[in-house]
């Protein structure tokens, strides 16, 4: 088996230099075309519309009337005169910084253990991905009913298990935000996933050599299956602050960005000044504004991606 | 800890191993130690267990309200202290909720749109990921940056750009919007697929290469096989945002006969006579069990590992 292998490794080195342009030519070529539904999609539908919006930050619109150039105002008033976008920018820095890393422990501890060989796997499994499946008005309600401060069946558990009176939750400016926090936390089985699919990809001989050379389950977790996994956190990492900075719904839905702006979240903002104040204008500036936010952090992280990110296939 | 630990045991057993194989250590380990394996084992399955169900039971506990309410009167739905077991359960609200609208046609659309969204993805997806992990063209890192840059600009902001563009096509009030773009790959599902095909060694490449392999052939012979729990899994995703979409059927769709079931059940949200919580909620419930269904029966992808040793050769 050496042999053939060594065989045949010498004569692809004599016929290398040969094909190697060839070859090379053939793979930029099908890189292209493998890449070219997404390329379309994105000059069909998506480069057209951003474009638009980089227009319409420089202008002020509201719909109706004609649009006319204000330059840099809509910037202008944004930083120096306008405290909500502070504030939203606040709201949201806090739930990501908070909620994202929380998600990515949680949602690892928990595909984990779902990972682990047990009976009655695929009814724990479907039971942790119920939250991802069970979206829009109907979940909001039940977190609205959750967290009520009179009848809520949090305030009720906290009352029964230690007798205090529970905060008001959502009705509490002090609150309402860390309520969506952990409201967030509930829904972590579409993470738990794709960290299965990560976890399944870790090759079993890389365990069986390590408890070979006598390492105990701490060092597995840290040595191996903490970087053969790291593409997905990363992966993980990336996503969840890109949506995390733009969390919307909750706040919408649940808390009209109240109490006292306490769950004003940025896209919320961008959303009333769109639709509501119909200053289209500004919100296309809010929107890059976020924009170049959240790839400021994301490159941050693809820079440290070099130092904890393990691939097997660097290309 | 871990290291001081580690390194004892390499020391003791370093003699041992010097010239016996490895079964033979661990049929020389006295059986003592063996039993507190046992025990070890034992301890650490009761404990995933304890800490499963504990979460089990923070998860379904919302849910097990959302069913009770589902099969209360109207009345009844904001009862306090809570009452979980509604006596009697009024089941005709499901029939009730279910012949308020044409459900049975909304069904349809939203299956019609979500099949065509799951094919869609599950092609594109994995070709333009494959296309990312795995060749090297140049632009390929500056595409890639591109790609993920159209994930960080708020969807509501390009909304109505956008909307224009379909109009152009002639498409508002078709299904084209809500199926034509999935053919064209999602930006979140292709670098979830990059990342999975990342992790696959590349020797596996060159091997098939050595055996003549062309650049399909590796990506539908090699890694296509290796990788069905990320394919499961953009399945799964992609069956699961079709389905419960809102934004885009209500921009898109305006007569009712194209209406999908995410719209369709806003009819119980009616200002004119209060929200009627237990239709909504009878009717959520049945919306979602196909999701449901799906991934219980697509998990066991997941649980099929990668099986490397396979490939050895």
């Amino acid at each position: 088996m050496g042999l053939a292998v060594g065989g045949v490794r010498s004569k692809l080195a004599s016929s290398r230099r040969r094909t190697r342009s060839h070859v090379a030519r053939h793979e930029e070529l099908m890189g292209w075309v493998l890449a070219s539904p997404w390329i379309l999609g994105f000059i069909l539908w998506t480069a057209g519309p951003m474009l638009a919006t980089i227009g319409l930050a420089f202008t002020s619109w509201d719909l109706l009337r004609p649009v006319t150039f204000v330059g840099l105002d809509n910037f202008a008033t944004m930083f120096l005169h306008d405290p909500k976008f502070w504030t939203s920018l606040r709201v949201t820095t806090i739930y990501s910084v908070v909620s994202v890393p929380a998600q990515i422990a949680l949602g690892l501890f928990v595909a984990i253990l779902l990972n682990a060989r047990i009976s009655g796997l695929q009814w724990l499994r479907t039971v942790y991905y119920l939250p991802a499946v069970i979206s829009g008005v109907a979940v909001s309600l039940l977190w609205l009913w959750v967290f009520s401060a009179d009848w809520g069946i949090l305030n009720y558990l906290i009352g029964a298990l230690f007798g205090i009176r529970g905060p008001a939750w959502l009705s509490d400016e002090h609150w309402a935000l860390w309520a969506l926090i952990i409201m967030s936390l509930w829904g972590i089985g579409g993470s738990m996933v794709v960290y299965l699919g990560g976890l399944q990809g870790v090759p079993t001989e890389l365990y069986e050599a390590a408890e070979v050379d006598g390492a105990g389950r701490w060092r597995k977790f840290w040595s191996i299956m903490i970087p053969m996994i790291s593409p997905v956190i990363f992966f993980q990492l990336i996503t969840g602050i890109i949506n995390a900075l733009q969390t919307f719904t909750q706040g919408y839905i649940m808390t009209s960005g109240g109490p006292n702006d306490a769950t004003l979240f940025y896209v919320l903002y961008l959303y009333r000044s769109a639709f509501r104040y119909f200053r289209m204008g500004y919100a296309s500036a809010l929107a890059w504004v976020i924009f170049v936010y959240i790839l400021l952090l994301t490159l941050l992280v693809f820079r440290s991606s070099s130092a904890w990110v393990y691939y097997a296939g660097e290309r | 800890m871990a290291d001081g630990s580690l390194a004892g045991k390499v020391a003791h057993d370093h003699g041992s191993l010097a010239t016996t194989m490895v079964t033979a250590r661990t049929c020389r380990r006295p059986a003592r130690s063996r039993m507190v394996a046992r025990a070890e084992r034992y301890a650490t399955t009761f404990l995933i267990y304890f800490l499963l169900l504990a979460g089990a039971v923070i998860i379904l506990t919302p849910l097990a309200w959302m069913i009770s309410t589902s099969l209360k009167p109207k009345d009844m739905v904001f009862a306090y202290p809570p009452q979980w077991l509604p006596s009697p359960p009024r089941w005709q609200n499901y029939p009730e909720a279910l012949s308020t609208e044409p459900f049975g046609r909304f069904f349809l659309n939203t299956t019609f749109i979500t099949v065509l969204n799951v094919i869609g993805s599950l092609l594109s997806c994995s070709l333009v990921g494959f296309s990312f992990a795995r060749l090297r063209w140049r632009g390929r890192d500056l595409m890639f940056i591109i790609m993920l840059s159209t994930m960080m600009l708020p969807y509501t902001v390009t909304l109505i750009p956008q909307y224009v563009i379909f109009r152009l096509f002639h498409w508002v009030d078709t299904f084209y919007p809500l199926w034509v773009p999935g053919f064209f790959g999602t930006p979140f599902l292709i670098f979830l697929v990059r990342q999975f095909f990342r992790t696959i060694s590349p020797e596996l490449d060159d091997a098939a290469r050595i055996d003549g392999c062309g650049v399909l052939g590796l990506y539908w012979r090699i890694l296509l096989p290796l990788s069905k729990p990320v394919m499961a899994a953009c399945a799964i995703f992609t069956f699961n945002w079709t389905w419960n979409d809102f934004l885009g059927p209500l921009i898109y769709i305006n007569s009712k006969e194209k209406f999908t079931l995410s719209i369709g059940i806003t009819v119980f949200r009616s200002a004119a006579h209060g929200t009627d919580w237990h239709y909504l909620m009878a009717a959520s419930l049945v919306m979602v069990t196909p999701v449901v269904v799906l991934f219980f029966f697509a998990q066991k992808y997941f649980i099929q590992g990668i099986v490397f040793t396979g490939v050895k050769g």
